[in-house]
């Protein structure tokens, strides 16, 4: 029980870690938000199981503190975004997005041609 | 007036017994125990909460209990840490790949949901689904950011992707 707690813990870590490093390599706010919200809840739930599995007494208060964060971390992440949307903020990447389109158009047009 | 105001009272009535059987149902997890005094105590306590909160939580009348209802929800739930610990795998994938394969945008859906409560499940679950995001919500709108947005997508086929499995799942057990 003790080591399986203690795997599942270290589980939820590695997903926290995964998080903070999807927050400094993704390209914008949207998308930064994303790894942010489901990595760390997914590493959250893996902390709070380990923590059950190792102290079973705690099992009741930890539920709770389970069913808080499923409820509100989404809503929170999703009133952040909608205030950056509302600021003005446009998600950037669309541009390099058509770009990529345009390119893989003339490449296939290109391969069409030529053949 | 008197007739209006009935009518509206039926209509949407404000939820004291569900608002109590939540308290109650949080104040025994909280202190985990079958004591009779912790007990009674309890219900003193949740009768008093529910009463001064009940007019304030109508969102709750959005739940559609019924006999299925605890059994919908579970399924619910299943369906849901499925789908967050893919969501999950998917981004740890795109995370650690070293070309980024993401191609994000914004994207509009609509929704069959009824009330705000199922909104609120729907918009959650989105959000911690693969790849895509709430950023806000209309009517019977929504605004998603997808990380990963194919080619040529109207907004019927969007749904379909994106919403359409949690909303069968969503009905059994809210409005």
């Amino acid at each position: 029980m003790q080591l399986a707690g203690e795997i599942i813990l270290l589980i939820g870590a590695i997903f926290i870690f995964l998080g903070a490093l999807g927050l400094l390599r993704m390209p914008d706010v949207y998308n930064r938000i994303q790894v942010g919200t489901k990595a760390v809840t997914l590493g959250v739930i893996g902390v709070i199981v380990g923590v059950a599995l190792i102290h079973p007494l705690w099992w009741s208060k930890l539920f709770v503190i389970l069913g808080f964060i499923l409820l509100t971390s989404p809503v929170s992440s999703s009133a952040i975004t909608k205030a950056f949307y509302r600021s003005g903020i446009k998600p950037w990447t669309k541009a390099r997005k058509m770009k990529g389109k345009k390119k893989k158009a003339q490449k296939e047009e290109n391969k069409e041609t030529s053949s | 007036m008197y007739l209006y105001f009935g009518k509206q009272m039926k209509k949407r009535s404000s939820p004291y017994a569900l608002t109590f059987v939540i308290n109650f149902l949080l104040w025994l997890l909280l202190t985990a125990t079958f004591a009779i005094d912790e007990l009674i105590s309890g219900v003193i306590i949740s009768i008093i909460v529910s009463l001064i909160t009940a007019p304030k939580m109508k969102i709750l009348n959005g739940l559609n209990i019924h006999f299925g209802f605890l059994f919908g929800l579970l399924k619910y739930l299943a369906y849901f840490f499925y789908a967050l610990i893919k969501a999950n795998f998917d981004l740890a994938k795109r995370v650690l790949s070293l070309d980024m394969k993401i191609h994000p945008g914004m994207v509009e859906i609509k929704t069959t949901m009824q009330s705000d409560l199922g909104k609120l499940f729907l918009a959650n679950s989105i959000t911690l689904t693969p790849g895509t995001l709430t950023v806000d919500v209309y009517d019977n709108r929504m605004l998603v950011h997808w990380i990963d947005v194919p080619e040529h997508l109207d907004i019927e086929a969007t749904t379909k992707a994106i919403v359409s499995k949690f909303e069968d799942y969503l009905k059994e057990f809210v409005k």
